[in-house]
């Protein structure tokens, strides 16, 4: 065969070539099929490592109890003894390093969260006891009145 | 001795046959055919309870700061909606900014529906299913999305290319893109708590344990027992996806 029919089989191979050596250097080294096939689990393995070190924040109450379990006490005996420590003071993080003290939450929106009277029949919403947002005690804070901690009795 | 051509080519299969033997034989027991097959041991899934939802959004506020969701930005991996059913039939559906503050006023869409008038109401917690053929992972153009030997979907963040593809293939909408790190955003499971023997941010965060997580692969886990031995349901099963997050009193009218 002629020269001119080799020729540009010969520049499409280089390139193939050129893309293999490309894909080579790029692609990282433990790119591969994981553990659920090549259809799902074509990934880059250091990745789950990746995720599983992202940081944890929120702690739950077993963290705070090491250094407050008064306030775990007093929390036990109300019926707010459900809800974690955190939603209201916030993500622990590293406390007491990081941050050293934690953005507590007392506005009147986290109390509505579940004490704007929502009469709802096939939920649990109907029957936590709520208010009317726009009728009970318009423009104050809850907790002027309401201990967060002892709702039943801090009136 | 003379050896024939015939002769030689059966020397030589006889050989190439004793070759390709295994050396020693080994028995496996029917755990570690298990084993090999399955590969974990472990396979996550969630329990959601519409019952003991009471739209709090404690859930959606915790998803948001232990995962660093933007937290002002309209995009959230988990959510609460509502729905208030009418007598007349009417569907009314709502999750004002995903219920990140919980729902605290009566009017949907600002529609005040009378008491008197309410056939049923409920909050739907929603969040990534988890697929067991997560269509997201299919339509990936660069393998940045996979699924894990234990069943979580996960975005590899270093190398998608942000194409958007997975968030158009999720039938339950549970993917965006990422504001600040310009890729596909989705669920973990929180798998950086889950793998450490923490519970997911929401469910810790949730007061009334309408979420839960467990093993599916255990037997003996609560929420496994839960979801083999009583009637639960999950989202769009029509399409195959094979969804991982069970709902108990999941209503028809829910989407």
């Amino acid at each position: 065969m002629k020269n001119h029919v080799w020729r540009p089989l010969y520049v499409v191979l280089a390139v193939v070539a050129l893309i293999l050596v490309a894909r080579y250097l790029y692609v990282p080294k433990d790119f591969g099929i994981g553990e659920r096939g090549f259809m799902y689990g074509y990934h880059r393995m250091s990745n789950e490592t990746e995720w599983k070190e992202y940081k944890v924040k929120y702690q739950s109450h077993e963290y705070c109890n090491d250094c407050h379990p008064d306030k775990i006490e007093s929390i036990l005996r109300s019926t707010h003894k459900v809800i974690e420590c955190e939603n209201c003071h916030g993500p622990a993080v590293d406390h007491p390093e990081d941050p050293p003290k934690l953005d507590i939450d007392r506005s009147r929106a986290q109390c509505l969260r579940c004490h704007a009277r929502l009469p709802y029949p096939t939920s649990s919403r109907g029957r936590i006891k709520g208010i009317e947002p726009d009728e009970h005690n318009v423009e104050m804070e809850c907790a002027d009145c309401h201990n967060p901690h002892s709702p039943g009795m801090g009136v | 001795m003379k050896i024939t051509r015939r002769d030689l080519l059966k020397m030589g299969i006889k050989a190439a046959a004793v070759a390709s033997m295994p050396l020693t034989i080994e028995i496996l027991t029917p755990e570690q055919v298990k084993a090999e097959i399955e590969k974990s041991d472990v396979r996550w899934g969630f329990l959601v309870d519409t019952y003991k939802c009471v739209g709090c959004g404690f859930c959606v506020k915790a998803c948001k700061k232990e995962n660093e969701v933007p937290y002002d930005a309209p995009v959230t991996r988990t959510w609460v909606e509502r729905y208030v059913i009418t007598k007349d039939g009417r569907v009314l559906a709502d999750s004002p900014n995903g219920a990140r503050d919980g729902f605290n006023d009566n009017r949907i869409r600002g529609e005040e529906v009378p008491e008197n008038e309410i056939s049923k109401a409920f909050f739907v917690p929603k969040l990534c299913n988890h697929c067991e053929n997560p269509p997201c992972v299919q339509v990936c153009p660069v393998g940045a999305t996979y699924s894990t030997a234990d069943g979580v979907v996960l975005v590899d963040r270093s190398w998608c290319i942000g194409c958007g593809y997975c968030i158009m293939a999720c039938p339950y909408g549970v993917r965006f893109f990422h504001p600040e790190h310009k890729v596909a955003e989705k669920c973990t499971f929180c798998y950086h708590r889950i793998v450490k023997g923490m519970k997911t941010a929401c469910v810790q965060a949730c007061p009334f344990g309408a979420r839960q997580i467990g093993n599916l692969k255990d037997p003996n886990d609560p929420i496994t027992k839960i979801i083999t031995t009583q009637r639960v349901g999950v989202l769009r099963d029509e399409y195959g996806t094979k969804p991982q997050v069970y709902y108990l009193g999941l209503d028809d009218n829910v989407k």
